[in-house]
């Protein structure tokens, strides 16, 4: 069986998504840590804990500029617009591939070309996690990070107990993506095929 | 005369009168302040010069106008709205005060402390005088010339805490009382031959430090929880105050034991653990969303669920075929 080959993560995107996904898990687990704080047990140290989810945070913001306007200037933004375009249909072509099709060896509705390298469910997800979710993490974060600069009070609540709950839900949204996310990526041929992509730039799939 | 102390007292308030060439300024005096003292017009012979950042003496015709010292002076507008508002200066301070200028024996009689008329008293029960002053004992602040009032200013005290309505203005009030001292090297060398300290610089290990100064007070960590007074006294010393965030960032928080100990009218929100501490602030850790908190959990349990089925029949096809 022939293998198509299809140049579709430049190097730039490469390290920008091994950037964010280790910062990410990262911020994921010492979140939760922080969040489910105890002296008597916790997996890492509080104080260690706000140290790495600070650091990560800021890396994370700076990648997710660099991920911004490398969509701009390099035109991969091409593949997150026209999003909306019969989304309804398109979703649910995809989801019955996911629910049934996959189970009958049916053939991939939206096949990845150079022109579509995300599917209607990727494309949605993508677009909602990075254009709404992150911006609504980072911008939750930096309050938290700077608790003097906030308001005192947003909507009759403490600026602090909004921004926090705020931070917390985004978190766990973006948390359940990437448990997806990274589940959807062993759909390909081989479990591993979508992963080493990632690694070699190249989508793989038998014609 | 019969009574030659009198007669000499007498004498010497005229000589007072005479050299303290200060006159009372009926317009400092607020109607306010008659509403909660009796004795304001006699107070105001002392204040005319301790209400002052100045005082003007007068002798043999010569005028000199001279700073009050700063710790000196009485604010009127604090004195009349603190804890003892409602008393004359010589209540507490000897008679001998009302000749000018003041002996040295007046100067260094031993001032009356809170427990000498708050210690022992069925009507001040509820404070608890006896045990503050067994936390004091054992405080790091129990030194020579070290009193209750190197904190609690008994000219402009207030019971801030107990009648907390906005805990934020309460920390503020309460915190300025340690760094009257811990950040101003004049007042802390009076009683230490320490070094002086940089109180941002030795906290510069604590995260978020302003929100930290801002929310919380010095005593949080610095003083052992007591259960039995509302404000811990026992200061303990530097190497045994609280390092270890999740003392407060815990659903166990120490704050529930301190800061909002006593805080009479629990507003709770929906959920909350700890619930009291948002209605002014946000602890990390120690006001987790019990509601959230399960329905995360269902959350992510239901995807993990459908993930594992998805993965069980993708399984059994590959095995099929």
């Amino acid at each position: 069986m022939a293998t198509k080959k299809i140049y579709l993560y430049p190097i730039w995107i490469r390290l920008w998504h091994v950037i964010n996904a280790m910062t990410f898990l990262l911020l994921v687990a010492t979140g939760i840590c922080l969040h489910y704080a105890s002296a008597d047990n916790s997996l890492i140290p509080f104080q260690i804990s706000v140290g790495i989810h600070n650091i990560c945070a800021i890396v994370l913001s700076v990648n997710y500029g660099v991920f911004v306007i490398g969509n701009v200037v390099t035109g991969n933004g091409r593949y997150y617009r026209k999003w909306r375009k019969n989304l309804w249909p398109k979703l649910w072509k995809q989801f019955l591939f996911y629910a049934v099709g996959i189970f009958k060896g049916e053939p991939h509705p939206f096949p990845i070309t150079k022109k579509q390298k995300f599917n209607p469910l990727q494309k949605i997800s993508y677009v909602f996690a990075m254009y709404l979710g992150m911006p609504l993490l980072i911008i939750s974060g930096i309050g938290l990070m700077f608790p003097e600069r906030i308001s005192n009070t947003i909507f009759k609540i403490s600026g602090l107990l909004f921004y926090d709950v705020l931070h917390i839900i985004v978190g766990f949204v973006l948390s359940l993506f990437l448990l997806i996310h990274l589940y959807t990526c062993t759909l390909g041929d081989k479990p591993g095929t979508l992963f080493k992509s990632m690694i070699n730039g190249y989508h793989e799939e038998h014609e | 005369m019969r009574n030659p102390t009198i007669a000499l007292s007498g004498i010497l308030l005229t000589c007072a009168f005479s050299l303290c060439a200060q006159s009372v300024d009926t317009t400092k005096i607020k109607p306010a302040f008659r509403e909660v003292n009796e004795y304001v017009d006699d107070n105001e012979n002392c204040l005319r010069c301790h209400g002052e950042l100045k005082y003007i003496i007068e002798n043999q015709g010569r005028v000199m106008t001279e700073l009050m010292c700063p710790d000196r002076v009485i604010n009127r507008d604090a004195y009349y709205s603190g804890v003892h508002k409602a008393f004359s200066c010589l209540d507490c301070h000897s008679y001998e005060f009302e000749v000018f200028p003041h002996s040295v024996e007046a100067r260094v009689t031993e001032m009356l402390l809170c427990m000498d008329c708050h210690g022992y008293d069925e009507t001040f029960s509820k404070y608890h005088f006896e045990d503050i002053e067994m936390e004091f004992a054992e405080s790091t602040h129990n030194m020579p010339e070290f009193t209750c009032w190197k904190c609690h200013d008994p000219h402009s005290y207030k019971a801030f805490m107990r009648n907390a309505d906005d805990i934020e203005e309460a920390v503020l009030y309460d915190n300025s009382m340690c760094l009257s001292c811990h950040a101003d090297f004049s007042r802390f060398m009076l009683l230490t031959d320490r070094k002086e300290i940089n109180v941002v610089e030795s906290h510069s290990w604590l995260p978020n430090q302003v929100a930290h100064f801002r929310a919380v007070r010095c005593i949080e960590c610095h003083t052992e929880i007591n259960d039995s007074i509302l404000i811990a006294h026992k200061i303990l010393p530097k190497s045994e105050a609280v390092r270890n965030c999740t003392e407060c960032h815990a659903k166990d928080s120490r704050l529930m034991h301190t800061l909002y100990k006593f805080e009479s009218l629990e507003k709770r929100k929906v959920g909350f653990v700890n619930s009291i501490m948002i209605n002014n602030s946000y602890v990390i850790g120690a006001n987790q969303n019990v509601h959230l908190n399960r329905l995360s959990l269902i959350v992510f349990g239901m995807t993990l669920l459908v993930i594992g089925f998805h993965t069980y029949l993708r399984i059994k096809k590959q095995k099929k075929s």
